[in-house]
């Protein structure tokens, strides 16, 4: 969110003004009347295009801003409700840049694209001026050191008057983009206020999650817990790759591609049973013990939409029997908290004695079927039933 | 024949001696690959004890470095099991030491590490495939990675995909008629070897006869593959791309599954394929059955 990438920003010396993040309208007022003068309200969500929901106002006084608060956060934008808004000083731009340190996975390099003739409208810009854009690619290996930032700096055409904050200002967003591991740093705009000054008015950072794991515990702190879907904030607590989608077939699956395409499958299926649809994508990994396999169909079952559950599981290094074993210790383990049907397609390593261990079982919410389409097909038509 | 991995690969295991590591080495000796060694400075100077393919006992050496091992063992592959935070480390350590082939396992790397791999090995002899893959099977050969060995054996198909258990999948579906060599290449934004390397390659190996590729959603991979098709392969290609009903703006388990605006969906992968003659199946067993198909047209018949 911006107020998150303007602590970022702020954090490495990029000029910004961080306001005043609130929760509720009368905290906005007391803030517009803490800042004094004009003032800009403006929601706080993961999403773009918030000025055309209605979700950025300016207020001349702390009434105004009460009001628009008031409004703003009873918005949804992009299906987000906002829960806060940011409250800034009104500081109108005399011109506006955009600038962006950002992974470019098709070359496997950094890229920076920066233009000095729009901000907002940098796509507008990009459609109608693609000269107007500038796009600079990065070695990862060397970086930008004050030399590059100039080279940038001049390549972009920054004004004269502006052109060594620009310098300093590339410099410290590089500083971003590296030590916070991102993928993509952008500054929309970058003003010119007034008496020449440049600040980064608006941004948006998005970090590796990766990196977040490995070298920055410090980023969980920006994440927004309560924008989470309830199954998914559980799924997340359990340390399971779970994504809430909005069908009936349930899906577990072993390997992200595996489980895309089991999704792809069921959907297929669902067409010619009353147009269902998987209800999740939700990948246990290598190891599927008993109790990934219960704290899955425990997530899963939970699911109020989910009328039945496909089980895809292709038994590389794990091996089917353990599968199968752990289908029956989670059937035992969630015993009458397990109600719908589940429908098992199990391919691969030990794969005998897997459909062995669940004809032994002879559940009666189980139902085990040879093919990858052939279950699909059973679990749409269980979900319709 | 087979692309890159082949009966000289001679292969060591970079943290041989962690949980994975050890586990996968076993794996890849009952499948019949030479693995020769393995490397941990703090381990350095003891051996690992592990049973080759036939039962026998075999005791690996541990090297404090990727040079000492290379130079004892005349290992030319290396396997990485490194913990995420330390694989840029142990790829620039068999980078420097001129190992011709890196295969990097590991999940959940940070990206800019792996961009500044990539960026260290340009100009270098050593090709990198991952991370975050299942590595590379050349069937009743060799096996550098994870993928089980036991799915089916060596044939007429090349075999490229991002993703390890669609991978399997495939394998399996094709079974009867077997692989020259099958590569994981990996579901990060940035990989070390791509659809393309992996095209050109089967495109040079005479026993590849036709060659499938599976992609899923985000980036632009696929796309450009299909230019290459386009300009550069001769031999058949079939096609799948996983993730058509993935919607916009969520992370599909790889960290490079995402649809991003109107870029990276499943359908224009499928649309840019399908413009350069590519078949594209709806579905695994669908994709497996263009590519029987093609492959009985061309007088190839299944194993028995």
């Amino acid at each position: 969110m911006e107020y998150q990438a303007k602590e970022l920003f702020a954090t490495h010396g990029v000029t910004t003004t961080l306001g005043v993040v609130v929760e509720t309208a009368e905290d906005a007022r007391k803030a517009a009347e803490q800042l004094g003068g004009v003032t800009v309200i403006k929601a706080q969500v993961k999403a773009g295009g918030r000025g055309k929901a209605g979700g950025v106002k300016i207020a001349k006084t702390p009434d105004e801003a009460f009001e628009h608060a008031t409004n703003i956060l009873n918005l949804t934008i992009k299906d987000l409700p906002v829960n806060r808004v940011l409250v800034t000083p009104a500081t109108p731009p005399q011109e506006e840049y955009y600038f962006s340190f950002l992974l470019d996975r098709s070359n496997r390099q950094y890229l920076c694209i920066a233009s000095v003739e729009g901000g907002v409208e940098i796509e507008e810009v990009a459609k109608t001026n693609p000269d107007a854009v500038k796009k600079i690619a990065i070695d990862p290996g060397k970086g930008v050191d004050a030399a590059k930032a100039r080279e940038i700096a001049t390549e972009a055409g920054f004004p004269e008057a502006v052109f060594e904050q620009a310098v300093t200002m590339i410099e410290n967003l590089y500083k971003v983009f590296v030590e916070e591991d991102a993928t993509l740093v952008e500054v929309n705009p970058l003003a010119r206020l007034e008496g020449d000054k440049l600040e980064a008015l608006d941004g948006k950072v998005s970090l590796d999650d990766n990196a977040s794991e490995v070298r920055h515990p410090e980023h969980e702190a920006f994440e927004i817990k309560e924008e989470a879907d309830p199954l998914e904030a559980k799924a997340k607590e359990l340390g399971l790759n779970y994504v809430k989608l909005d069908g009936q077939v349930g899906i577990i699956g072993n390997g992200a591609g595996l489980v895309m395409s089991t999704l792809d499958v069921v959907a297929y299926a669902g067409e010619n049973h009353g147009g269902v649809k998987p209800a999740n994508f939700l990948d246990i990994g290598g190891g599927a013990n008993a109790q990934v396999m219960a704290n899955g169909l425990d997530v899963i079952l939970n699911d109020e939409q989910v009328k039945s559950v496909f089980v895809n599981v292709f038994g590389g290094i794990t091996a089917c029997d353990e599968v199968a074993n752990g289908i029956k210790g989670a059937l035992e383990l969630l015993g009458d908290k397990a109600t719908k049907p589940l429908v098992v397609r199990l391919d691969g390593n030990n794969v005998e004695k897997g459909r062995q261990i669940l004809n032994e079982l002879n559940h009666p919410l189980v139902t085990l079927v040879d093919t990858m389409d052939g279950a699909a097909d059973k679990a749409a038509e269980l979900a319709n039933a | 024949m087979s692309i890159y991995l082949n009966a000289d690969s001679k292969i060591i295991v970079q943290g041989i001696t962690g949980g994975m590591g050890a586990k996968h080495t076993a794996l890849m000796l009952d499948s019949g690959a030479e693995i020769v060694g393995g490397v941990n400075a703090r381990k350095a100077g003891t051996t690992v004890s592990h049973k080759d393919k036939d039962g026998n006992d075999v005791e690996l050496p541990v090297f404090g470095t990727v040079a000492e091992a290379m130079k004892e063992t005349g290992a030319n592959v290396s396997v990485l099991f490194v913990p995420p935070a330390f694989t840029k480390a142990a790829a620039i350590e068999a980078i420097d030491a001129e190992m011709p082939l890196i295969v990097v396992i590991t999940e959940g790397v940070p990206v800019q590490d792996t961009a500044e791999v990539w960026s260290y090995l340009q100009g270098k002899s050593t090709r990198m495939i991952g991370p975050n893959c299942p590595g590379i099977i050349t069937p009743e050969v060799s096996l550098a990675g994870i993928t089980p060995h036991t799915i089916t054996g060596s044939g007429p198909v090349g075999l490229v995909s991002k993703s390890g258990t669609l991978t399997y999948q495939m394998m399996y579906e094709l079974k009867d008629f077997g692989f020259t060599t099958a590569i994981g290449i990996g579901g990060d934004p940035i990989v070390g070897t791509t659809h393309i390397d992996a095209l050109q390659a089967f495109e040079e190996d005479p026993d590849t006869k036709l060659i499938v590729m599976i992609g899923e959603i985000g980036g632009d991979a696929e796309e450009r593959a299909a230019d290459y098709i386009k300009a550069n392969i001769t031999k058949p290609v079939v096609g799948y791309v996983a993730g058509f009903t993935a919607p916009e703006g969520k992370t599909m388990g790889h960290a490079g599954a995402i649809v991003s605006g109107s870029a990276g969906t499943a359908a224009a992968k499928q649309e840019a394929l399908e413009a350069v003659g590519v078949k594209v199946g709806k579905t695994p067993s669908a994709t497996a059955a263009l590519a029987r198909e093609i492959l009985v047209g061309m007088g190839i018949e299944p194993k028995a």
